[in-house]
């Protein structure tokens, strides 16, 4: 595609052109600049993670703290993503505040036992005298060709679990303030970051050029300290036909599908799915009558399933027409079929389709 | 092409040893132990032996009455005990630096709180479950906590508390109070993945913690040595340079030598020690347990002939301590443990309500 073309398509997203004090970065560089911020204002903030320190992050998103804090507050660990999360819940209960990464989701799950076990029901079993705030970072879902192993959509593995709160933001602006919450809040945190939306938004056409976040008017992002409050549902664009409900790279995927098929939809990023902005969607589905839920995740018992029911139970006699989803398929993440699993333009255009026709 | 850079290597260089500068002092892996088999028991004055007896043995009648109390349908789900296994609570536990210090267990976790002199009303009652309980009944047998005391619980995941504990000893360091951590585990949870993830964590940070393997002999009904490659657990951090030491966890004047050379070295800023404190459980894993991994007499030779309370009531009247005395503390602690029984038994239960407190901090 010709860079004329790539102007052309991201017009709209960018309908405001950048004034000379706006500051616009990436969403790496607005995680690194919440971490930044952070472990300047507090000094129980640490961060640890498999080569997040000397090396940075594998994605960068820690490139410099290590020089600029020390190396007592940004460490890197052996690779055991069970005795990183332990060692985080351990120094939460003694009174810190670590920020662990988990390199990959994919990676979480040895640490599984120490997420459920022991960060989420240690506040619960010791009614309130020991809490365990703790924010694992961890770069999640596909669009990079990661296979099977480093392309997950985990979430409602931890949004099942009561004492776990589950943050992914869709933009720069919103991941340094979302992520400034998440440090700030005394419960565990998954943040899980949307890697395909690191350095731009994904319009789910994975054949046309990346479109830089510099483009977008989401990148936007102040300097200095500010938080977007866990549990506050960001209304991407208002609408009468019909409400989906989206959240990380699917609300970019979903914003350019109703764009080109000319829908007018309510698009509501949830930015949190626990703490759930509930009374934003009923709000929203009473107004439309219909609504899609689109999430990369794997359909069954995936998030969707949740919001699908709250949404029937809440709305069932404003709905015009049962709730759909567009999910990934009960497959492993594939590889060389990685675009036949995601759910892009094509699925979630059929899924509007369907919800705008009965 | 391999066969070729193979043989260069070994006529002409040495492959890279990093870190072979900070680390070339040679590892021994019984160093403390030579310490403490110079000198293996603590010389405790009279009044400290006292206190090591009232204090082991009111663990032991307190776990009595919990047996009594679990018979009568008073204490539901599980209840592990800790008779048999008193002397390595007190022995260690006496030893710690009381603001400074940590600890961290698994489930059979009532003698580590006793050890801390907490009321015995309100462990009891958190064993029935009631609102007065030290968790207010939330956490039960294998969750108890003590703030105050940095007690940490209390887990029943097997295993989990020791990765757990390295965040502590982690948080121990990175605020430089001085402190350390204890964290206990058993020779089931030596078998555990995660327990080496932070072996290696502690040995590489040079973590102030003391891992202590209680090793009772049995992981629920199946004997060390069914499932244990290595059965003397002291040598498992041999591989992270963790040095081991092996103790008679029967004798609390031995437990509490061994404490103030784990703990010293330690303080040092030296990393870790694992201990492994030889022990033995009494009574069944939980209360259902049909006890047909060993036999009667086995249990009975420990009872008769190596047991912990027994053997520092000898040294008392060794030392001329009288026999009337002994029986009225004996007596004295009976009436505290009824009182516990009868505090837990009717204190209220929680209100429905607390059902929904304490998941989060935030509400939303």
């Amino acid at each position: 595609m010709s860079d004329t073309a790539m102007t052309t398509a991201t017009a709209s997203a960018s309908a405001t052109a950048a004034t000379a004090s706006e500051r616009r970065i990436n969403m790496i560089e607005a995680i690194n600049e919440a971490l930044d911020i952070m472990m300047d204002r507090d000094p129980d903030i640490i961060i640890m993670g498999e080569d997040v320190g000397y090396f940075g992050g594998v994605f960068r998103a820690t490139a410099g703290l290590q020089e600029k804090y020390g190396k007592t507050r940004v460490f890197d660990t052996p690779i055991s993503e069970c005795g990183i999360i332990a060692a985080a819940v351990g120094m939460g209960a003694y009174g810190l505040r670590p920020v662990p990464e988990i390199q990959f989701a994919d990676y979480i799950y040895p640490g599984l036992d120490q997420l459920i076990s022991e960060a989420a029901r240690l506040r619960y079993r010791s009614a309130g005298e020991y809490i365990a705030p703790m924010t694992v970072r961890s770069p999640f879902g596909g669009g990079i060709f990661g296979g099977q192993t480093h392309s997950q959509s985990p979430e409602s593995l931890f949004t099942h679990v009561a004492g776990l709160k589950t943050v992914i933001p869709s933009t720069p602006h919103d991941a340094k303030g979302l992520l400034i919450a998440a440090i700030e809040d005394n419960d565990p945190v998954i943040f899980f970051e949307p890697k395909r939306i690191y350095n731009g938004p994904f319009s789910g056409y994975y054949d046309q050029p990346v479109q830089p976040w510099k483009a977008h008017t989401d990148s936007v992002v102040p300097e200095g300290y500010y938080r977007i409050p866990l549990g506050k549902a960001r209304i991407v664009r208002e609408g009468e036909a019909l409400t989906v409900l989206a959240y990380g790279t699917m609300v970019h995927v979903t914003e350019a599908v109703c764009r080109e098929k000319g829908v007018d939809a309510e698009i509501i990023d949830l930015r949190t799915l626990v703490p759930l902005d509930i009374e934003a969607i009923e709000t929203s589905v009473k107004k439309t009558g219909r609504c899609l839920v689109v999430h990369e995740a794997t359909r069954t018992s995936g998030f969707g399933a949740e919001l699908s029911a709250l949404v029937t139970e809440r709305c069932f006699y404003h709905l015009e027409a049962p709730v759909e989803r567009a999910t990934g398929f009960d497959t492993p993440y594939p590889h060389s079929l990685e675009w036949a699993y995601f759910p892009g333009p094509v699925r979630i255009g059929e899924a509007i389709d369907k919800v705008l026709a009965e | 092409m391999a066969k070729t850079a193979r043989q260069s290597a070994t006529a002409t260089t040495t492959p890279p040893t990093p870190g072979a500068g900070d680390n070339a002092e040679a590892f021994a892996l019984r160093s403390l132990q030579d310490r403490l088999v110079a000198n293996p028991r603590y010389a405790a004055s009279d009044d400290e032996l006292m206190h090591f007896y009232e204090q082991m043995l009111l663990i032991r009648r307190f776990e009595e009455k919990a047996g009594q109390l679990y018979g009568l349908g008073l204490i539901g789900g599980f209840c592990h005990l800790y008779i048999g296994q008193e002397a390595v609570a007190i022995g260690l536990q006496s030893a710690l630096n009381p603001d400074l210090d940590s600890v961290i267990t698994g489930y059979r976790d009532h003698g580590h709180m006793l050890a801390y002199g907490i009321d015995p009303n309100i462990i009891m009652a958190e064993l029935t479950g009631r609102e007065a309980g030290i968790s207010r009944g939330k956490g039960g047998s294998m969750h108890m906590f003590s703030t105050e005391h940095k007690f940490y619980g209390g887990h029943g995941i097997v295993g989990a508390q020791v990765a757990l504990g390295g965040g502590l000893a982690l948080a121990h360091q990175y605020r430089g109070d001085g402190g350390l951590c204890l964290a206990y585990f058993g020779d089931g949870a030596a078998n555990q993945g995660q327990v080496y993830e932070t072996f290696n964590m502690a040995s590489l940070w040079k973590l102030p913690i003391v891992f202590v393997v209680e090793n009772n002999q049995y992981a629920m009904g199946t004997a060390v040595s069914r499932s244990s490659a290595e059965t003397d657990f002291y040598r498992r951090g041999t591989a992270f340079r963790i040095p081991g030491m092996d103790v008679n966890g029967m004798d609390v004047l031995e437990v509490r030598q061994a404490a103030e050379i784990a703990f010293d070295y330690v303080r040092a800023g030296n990393g870790p020690v694992l201990m492994e404190c030889q022990t033995y459980r009494y009574r069944g894993h939980s209360m259902s347990d049909p006890a047909k991994y060993r036999t009667r007499e086995e249990v009975q030779e420990q009872r008769e002939h190596n047991d912990p309370i027994e053997r520092a009531r000898a040294q008392l009247i060794e030392r001329g301590q009288n026999e009337d005395a002994l029986k009225a503390i004996d007596k004295d602690i009976r009436s505290r443990v009824a009182q516990a029984a009868d505090f837990a038994e009717t204190s209220p239960e929680p209100e429905p309500s607390e059902l929904h407190s304490d998941v989060l901090v935030e509400e939303y």
